[in-house]
């Protein structure tokens, strides 16, 4: 057995091809790990050892017969509770879905799976991956592994508590308002949301399909070059997963980031911003001036406009996708004297307090006389929002800005206080509008040793250059100003 | 406030939601919050602005992008996943779900 404890993508590789370790010994060493640290981080809620050990004995047969080894051979992932696997249980963080086990695996983890990866299990997450916090699971909290009375973010919590508590080498999270970026700046590592539709959302249960992403949580940047690579691409099962060719990542993170152009938007520096993230976050863009990166100042102004249009669209999109709970097809169901005394008990049993008041608000927005004064005056400042992207990216090749406005909060600092948890959303949910990618990159620790993460955007479809940025800033130390 | 707590009933009937009496007065707070909020959107002039539903076959989408390569060809595919599916449920018997009554004659 390996005494290594930090795996990355090429060192699992390297490890297997020069037989020091087999895929088989090094899933049954993260199981370990698991079973150690998981009863007091609650990050995975369900573990698939009989399909990882399966695949851990095809990948040490093609090293046993000299086969050249696919991307992500024998690479341990976790993959967030709303993503389909055959087999797996797929919860959603719901009590509604406890005992749902999908008949087909999401695209993102069949291509995972093509490309060598071993699936350890699934991740705790806000219910629907609705939340900020993780603290909207039917199944409890996630502990944030650095600080583990403080929340890991949301609401891909556990799969970037995983990540940052060495428990898998890499995870998939979703992101629709930040839910990628944000727990991945709370843990202390990268957290990578694609483009809107450069990873197939076929398998990923709906929240708001407009905004609705997979991506990424990895412990550096190659890693997440690695992952994305083999996930990203056309897929005929979702119509909305765009025909554009992938780039090679792995190759464009090696370009220099000299003479790239960066933008600074002064409507992300501003009041509520804690001071200690924001000299972070200073420091981190002195650093890329200082690798020659060109600051430019921007103004983006509708920024302030963003959560009030994002918490419209993505709760109406959420009401119309969650009206499929309804107890007939699958999830549970509680009995009721008539169709409709059925639907409401279930969904009153089912759905937890979070789901049921977006539910409720994208009920009311869509509603007959609030639709054109809510959903349709949202829609048209996402149009506004979207514009102050793609004339930025006129002038620029990305954007750099704090990912969140503070460092992790304590559990239950602000859980009772829904408002207050949506307008921490405000630098992510800008980008979620307009589809463009973006990543959080870890960019040093506060006093108190809490991570601050910076999030670098880039123009659709550019994740080679938002990645190459971001590989620039690791290889400068930047992870550690 | 914004929202009465007829509105809250009339909008949990819409959303099939049953819920408390402590529900509907919490709801009725958080959302009143939330909707103060939210009305900052009244601020901006939309005038002339197209709504914007998708992300995707927008203007300024690469080069490389075709009109709809996204769309399949519309030929029949096998889809052999009955069993599947209604193994799912709580209450099935080939090919139909079982429900409560919902035609009373």
């Amino acid at each position: 057995m390996s005494a290594q404890t930090s795996w990355t993508v090429a060192g699992v590789r390297e490890a297997l091809a020069s037989k020091k370790v087999s895929a088989k010994e090094l899933a049954s060493e993260f199981y370990v790990r698991i079973e150690k640290r998981n009863p007091e981080l609650n990050a995975y809620l369900t573990l698939s050892p009989e399909r990882a050990y399966e695949q851990a004995a095809r990948i040490d047969a093609a090293v046993g017969r000299g086969e050249p080894l696919p991307a992500l051979a024998g690479v341990p992932i976790a993959v967030k509770d709303v993503i389909s696997t055959t087999g797996i249980r797929t919860t959603c963080g719901s009590k509604i879905l406890e005992n749902y086990v999908p008949p087909y695996d999401a695209t993102a983890v069949e291509r995972l799976e093509r490309a060598g990866a071993v699936v350890l299990g699934k991740t705790n997450c806000d219910e629907f991956a609705m939340g900020s916090s993780n603290e909207n699971s039917a199944y409890g909290p996630v502990r944030n592994p650095v600080a583990t009375d403080r929340v890991p973010g949301g609401s891909s919590g556990g799969s970037a508590a995983v990540v940052a508590a060495g428990l898998a080498v890499a995870s998939l999270g979703t992101d629709t308002g930040g839910s990628i970026r944000q727990p991945g700046s709370f843990c202390g590592i990268p957290g990578l949301m694609p483009t809107y539709g450069r990873v197939s959302r076929y398998g990923l249960v709906a929240f708001a399909s407009s905004l609705d992403k997979i991506g990424p949580f990895t412990a550096n940047i190659a890693d997440a070059a690695a992952v994305l690579g083999a996930i990203a691409g056309h897929d005929p099962n979702d119509s909305t997963s765009a025909a554009v060719p992938v780039e090679n990542y792995l190759a464009e993170i090696e370009k220099p980031a000299k003479g790239m152009r960066i933008g600074v938007p002064e409507d992300y520096f501003g009041e509520g911003l804690d001071p200690e993230v924001k000299e972070k976050v200073q420091a981190g863009i002195a650093l890329l001036e200082s690798l020659g990166c060109q600051r430019i100042p921007l103004q983006m102004p509708h920024t302030d406009y963003a959560i009030a249009a994002y918490y419209i669209i993505a709760t109406a999109e959420a009401s119309s996708n969650l009206a499929r709970y309804d107890g007939v097809r699958y999830g549970l169901r509680v009995p009721g004297s008539t169709l409709i005394d059925m639907y409401r008990k279930t969904r009153e049993r089912g759905f937890g307090p979070e789901v049921k008041r977006r539910i409720m608000l994208g009920t009311y927005a869509l509603s007959s006389g609030y639709y054109d004064a809510y959903y349709l005056r949202a829609q048209k400042v996402r149009a506004l929002i979207a514009r102050d992207f793609s004339d930025a990216f006129q002038k620029v090749d990305a954007i750099l800005t704090p990912t969140a406005p503070t460092p992790a909060f304590r559990i239950g600092e602000k859980s009772s206080d829904p408002l207050q948890m949506y307008l921490a959303d405000i630098y992510t949910v800008t980008g979620s509008l307009a589809g463009v990618p973006g990543i959080s990159v870890p960019c040093g620790k506060t006093k108190a040793g809490l991570p601050v993460g910076m999030q670098i955007f880039g123009p659709h479809f550019r994740e080679g250059s938002v990645l190459r940025l971001a590989r620039a800033f690791e290889n400068a130390g930047g992870f550690t100003i | 406030m914004k929202i009465s707590r007829e509105e809250v009933l009339r909008v949990a009937e819409l959303a099939h939601l049953e819920l408390s009496p402590e529900e509907i007065d919490t709801y009725r707070g958080q959302l009143d919050e939330i909707l103060s909020y939210i009305d900052k959107l009244k601020e901006l002039d939309v005038t002339g602005v197209e709504p914007m539903a998708q992300v995707i076959f927008h203007s300024d989408a690469p080069q490389g992008a075709e009109s709809h390569p996204e769309l399949r060809e519309d030929v029949l595919r096998r889809c052999d996943v009955a069993d599947a599916v209604l193994s799912r449920a709580t209450d099935a018997e080939k090919p139909f779900f079982r429900v409560p009554k919902v035609i009373e004659r």
